[in-house]
């Protein structure tokens, strides 16, 4: 009887353990095997980036059709922060600096990151969809026995796509929120135009600021494209693997994008 | 057997514990359609898979036109199944590209053919299937034979020196298996090609091809000429020609004792 006891504490205790481990250790595997994937992907990138047409209508896809959720998006971001910013400005008589708060605002973090996670969301999800799509109707089992092999010629082309695209995307963001900044600020809430660009001209450092906005969304169309590559690469080859993908790459990709933009804002802008 | 274009020699798969393929050889040569049947899951279209590279055997060597496909290297591999033609069970024709450019895929892909040329040689592929007035269809407008036909039509733009058939039959109306039944055997003369058909489609297949084997639970059970399949009294292969519900093999996948399970009976 008493050995029975103990064992079943033994039970219960390699059970818990397991039931613990066993997502950690899925996990792990999962990014081991994502690394060897980013790093097929990276080998086979000379071979897509010859044949850039097939990188160009990537882009169209992933860049070119995203252009109008990303500018309205970014317009009434902008809109938002000049009336929120005005509010708070005309307190302390600063109205005046209206335009430095949009334009740093933007061009730092808002730009992209909101661009990013709008570009996961509408971009990155039809990637994982088209691939996963493509492996589960053994679309991508064919063309490997047509000895092309599907990174060099569906993922490799689909990554560099989204890489491209993100920091354009960002940019533009960026700059249409300036615009409706500009449009709330000097148009609706009558503040002096020139005092608005000058200012904002004289304060926002291209090195400091719009450098580095560009240089985190360089980062942000990374990890995004990888992602939604991956995801779809790695999906179960059913309807519903595919319906769990992309989720997981909306999902993933909102959170790697927080998490990294921390990082690089704490490298970036720590004390300047 | 040196003329043989496909060799297995006492070829294992496994996935993981569970072996999937146990001591298969099989061989065949040039000129030839040599049918695999079996039940579903008997590990037919694992077989094809070895044949293709995208499975390595766990033990033993399959020898695809004198080259062992378990020792190549990526590249090599690339490179080997330039020679081989897949058909997929249900075409996986790539669906954002239309007919004619579902077949040019591996032309445009895989050489440096001027496209004046790639025009040429997808309609003859097409006219050799019938569908060259489906040139400008995308894979959405098509019935499930006209994909699988234009599917084959693309597995041989390259003139493959092994043709490999994944269940070619499977869901088609009577018409739609016979023109393909048909297509099968005169692509493969015309070739000069070996080819391999797995199915389970019994009339059809023994119609067209030259000999068959017999897969179950992974194992080579029987093997022969369509006349001496026909006429041969082996329980397993009577069973299956003839399609009846129960003999060797059994029709209950095996479980726990039934009375154990339904709790009327104390083990």
């Amino acid at each position: 009887m008493r050995w029975n006891w103990e064992w079943r504490v033994a039970n219960v205790v390699v059970r818990f353990f397991s039931r613990v481990g066993a997502p950690l250790t899925d996990a792990i595997v999962k990014f081991g095997f994502a690394c060897r994937f980013f790093v097929a992907v990276l080998r086979h990138t000379p071979t897509s980036l010859l044949r850039f047409s097939l990188t160009l209508r990537e882009i169209w896809f992933a860049g070119v059709l995203s252009v109008l959720i990303i500018g309205v998006s970014g317009l009434f971001v902008g809109m938002v922060l000049a009336l929120q910013g005005y509010d708070t400005l005309v307190r302390f008589g600063a109205s005046s600096s209206l335009g430095i708060l949009v334009a740093l605002s933007l061009v730092r973090e808002l730009g992209p990151v909101v661009g990013a996670l709008l570009f996961a969301s509408r971009a990155g999800s039809a990637i994982t969809a088209e691939i996963g799509l493509m492996k589960a109707t053994e679309q991508l089992a064919a063309m490997e026995m047509m000895a092309v092999n599907p990174i060099a010629r569906v993922v490799a082309p689909k990554f560099w796509g989204g890489v491209i695209s993100m920091p354009l995307l960002a940019a533009m963001f960026s700059a249409m929120g300036i615009f409706g900044g500009y449009l709330i600020g000097v148009q609706l809430l009558g503040l002096d135009a020139g005092s608005f660009w000058n200012q904002m001209q004289s304060q926002v450092d291209f090195r400091l600021d719009v450098l580095n906005g560009v240089i985190k969304s360089a980062f942000f169309g990374i990890a995004v494209s990888l992602i939604a590559v991956f995801e779809g690469f790695d999906a179960a080859p059913t309807a519903e693997g595919v319906s769990h993908a992309t989720t997981r790459t909306v999902v993933t990709s909102a959170l790697v994008i927080l998490a990294l933009d921390f990082v690089l804002t704490a490298f970036m802008f720590r004390g300047a | 057997m040196s003329d043989a274009l496909v060799q297995f020699d006492q070829v294992r798969f496994a996935y993981g514990d569970a072996p999937v393929i146990s001591d298969v050889s099989l061989s065949v040569a040039r000129g030839q359609v040599v049918a695999v049947m079996g039940g579903s899951g008997s590990g037919k279209t694992t077989l094809l898979r070895m044949i293709g590279g995208q499975l390595r055997a766990s033990a033993g060597t399959v020898w695809v036109d004198g080259e062992d496909m378990g020792g190549l290297g990526e590249a090599a591999l690339y490179e080997r199944r330039k020679k081989l033609g897949l058909l997929f069970q249900f075409g996986a024709l790539f669906t954002d590209l239309s007919v004619f450019d579902n077949v040019a895929f591996p032309l445009r892909e895989r050489t440096n053919l001027p496209e004046a040329l790639v025009r040429d040689l997808v309609l003859m592929k097409l006219q050799a299937v019938g569908l060259r007035g489906a040139a400008q269809l995308m894979p959405n407008e098509l019935s499930g034979g006209m994909a699988r036909r234009v599917a084959l039509a693309r597995a041989i733009a390259l003139d493959p020196q092994v043709m490999l058939y994944d269940e070619p039959f499977t869901g088609l109306d009577p018409i739609s298996l016979t023109t393909i039944g048909s297509l099968i055997r005169e692509l493969n003369d015309a070739l000069g090609a070996a080819s391999i058909v797995v199915t389970h489609d019994v009339a059809e297949s023994l119609a067209i091809v030259d000999y068959v084997y017999f897969l179950a639970g992974g194992r080579m059970i029987a093997e022969g000429t369509p006349e001496a399949v026909k006429a041969s009294e082996d329980p397993f292969v009577r069973q299956f020609i003839r399609g009846e519900k129960d003999g060797p093999v059994p029709f209950h996948k095996p479980a726990a004792d039934y009375a154990l399970e339904l709790g009327v009976a104390r083990g």
